[in-house]
């Protein structure tokens, strides 16, 4: 076994529902369409999952944001199991998958099935107001600090963050501008993508602002959808059909203070000690990726991750991004080739993992990558999480 | 303005939401090495004393960064308004959140100076923060 558990992992399959603003079915329905689309790419039937994992687990809040836990999931499909975990205390969307690859690591399970379910389309439209607040209801835990001061989402704490980061960097709207126009025109290739319609510059600087420097261009949008992937133990990935994508190294540690206020580094958030982990976990540089499938809850988030990974220089991101070719389908680096969560729809960083093997597959169609890319760099974040995976297909 | 969302009151917490209503912002200080701990907790990670406990501080500090909300998340919300995350003048890695009061959201900068004033809401006093008067 390599001293790092990971690289005895590979995903071997992908699986993804209809993904909408207003779902044809419930999101365990959803969920059920991904889970056996992925079982079945992955070449294995339901009696060889043997672990299950999601984050954050079940939250039946009626918010959409994880209607669906692992307990739901494993009943619906009748799945025995040597092992399952769904929470949301892990270094963001990824730790599902960090989890997983300690449970083969430990001798529990070999094929994992790996999900993140959204419903929250269908919960902005009827009784969950598009608040993190209940007014009359006090607040507890972390987010109670926050709470008096009309802090009703999660786009408001970024932008502190976000904000200081344009100060920081000078970098201007017309180059932030660059991620949503890019990724709107991967979107367009996309034929699951929410938005296709392509937006220029100007439109982009015409959008609404949310809060600054956030406008409603630089955020991702809420769907109702499921992506499931499978990950394999790596000498059972071997006999299956897909070319394993190997888990050549991943980045899940927290080495900050684990806040949303008093987080050390505000500027560029939890991702650079993430970034050096996964660096260090692997010989491959930053000039090895093929491509990126950075994330996008915040348009910043992506423009962080460029920076964090390596990809340019501390505050360089305003001149890599310039114009936008160097991470255009054609480009240097493309980056969220499939329109990324802010024009194909928020699939919490799954839809990015998702899009990464469809890629690495060669299966991407219109908007398959030149070059047959083999590497690709992915990732998670927002305030003090954080996650990161580097994806080999040999 | 729409009525605030409190926070739920435990003990830890308790003195840096209802100090304001002696006109004073409680932090959390060890006794013993001086340090601030916030949020508060009875423990100092820096000397590991137990001995921490509420320390009115001088109400003044910096904008270490803001953001104007333009956006009316729910009916009635006068917009913009200013969140910010101020550090206080005692030690530069005590980070509160608060909305920037008594000026407009233009006026508010990096590293602008400003001072706390409190606004009762129920039984507590939520702290705020405005520019440094004198």
């Amino acid at each position: 076994m390599s001293r790092f558990a990971e690289k005895d992992t590979a995903i071997t399959g992908v699986g993804m529902s209809e993904v909408s603003r207003g779902a044809s079915k419930s999101a365990l329905a959803l969920t059920v369409d991904a889970a056996l689309e992925a079982i079945a790419d992955a070449g294995l039937t339901r009696a060889d999952i043997d672990g299950i994992a999601t984050w954050p687990g079940e939250k039946a809040d009626g918010s959409g944001f994880s209607p669906v836990g692992c307990a739901a999931l494993q009943d619906a499909l009748r799945l025995e199991v040597g092992w399952y975990g769904g929470g949301g205390e892990a270094p963001g969307q990824y730790g599902a998958v960090f989890n997983a690859i300690g449970a083969i690591a430990a001798g529990l399970c070999r094929n994992v099935l790996i999900f993140r379910t959204m419903y929250e389309a269908t919960a902005r439209k009827t009784a969950y107001a598009n608040s993190l607040l209940r007014e009359g209801q006090r607040q507890a835990g972390p987010f109670s600090w926050y709470a008096p001061y009309y802090t009703y989402a999660a786009a408001l704490q970024q932008a502190l963050f976000f904000n200081l980061y344009v100060h920081k960097s000078g970098i201007t709207p017309e180059q932030v501008g660059q991620i949503a126009v890019n990724q709107r025109r991967n979107a367009a290739l996309n034929p699951k993508a929410i938005y296709k319609t392509p937006i220029t510059l100007d439109d982009y600087l015409a959008s609404p602002l949310i809060a600054t420097p956030l406008r409603i261009y630089d955020c991702d949008v809420p769907i109702d959808g499921a992506a499931a992937i499978i990950v394999s133990r790596m000498d059972v990935a071997r006999d299956l059909p897909n070319p394993p994508i190997r888990i050549e190294a991943i980045g899940s540690s927290m080495r900050y203070r684990n806040s949303w206020t008093q987080l050390d580094a505000l500027d560029t958030q939890a991702q650079p000690k993430v970034a050096e982990m996964m660096w260090g976990r692997t010989d491959l540089k930053p000039a090895d990726v093929d491509i990126a499938q950075l994330y996008d809850g915040f348009s910043f988030h992506t423009i962080n991750w460029l920076e964090n990974f390596g990809f340019c220089e501390r505050y360089g991101a305003k001149d890599f991004i310039e114009g936008g070719r160097r991470i255009a389908l054609d480009g240097d680096l493309p980056v969220n080739t499939g329109g990324g969560a802010m024009s194909g729809g928020r699939l919490h960083a799954y839809g990015a993992v998702h899009e990464a093997c469809t890629q690495l597959w060669g299966r991407a169609g219109a908007r398959q990558v030149k070059g047959d890319p083999r590497v690709c760099a992915t990732s998670t974040s927002g305030g003090p999480l954080a996650g990161a995976m580097l994806l080999v297909r040999d | 303005m729409t009525t605030r969302v409190l926070p739920a009151i435990d003990r830890d917490n308790q003195a840096y939401w209802t100090s304001g209503r002696e006109g004073m912002l409680a932090i959390h200080r060890c006794a013993a090495c001086a340090y601030y701990v916030h949020p508060p907790v009875p423990f100092c990670p820096r000397c590991e004393s137990r001995d921490v406990a509420p320390h009115a501080v001088s109400g003044r500090g910096r904008v270490v960064t803001f953001t104007v909300n333009h956006k009316a998340w729910v009916p009635g919300l006068p917009v913009p308004y200013v969140l910010a995350l101020v550090a206080i003048d005692e030690q530069d890695d005590v980070r509160i959140p608060c909305n920037i009061v008594d000026c407009s959201p233009d006026e508010v900068a990096f590293d602008m100076a400003v001072e706390v004033v409190f606004e009762q809401a129920e039984d507590l006093w939520v702290p705020l923060f405005r520019p440094v008067q004198s």
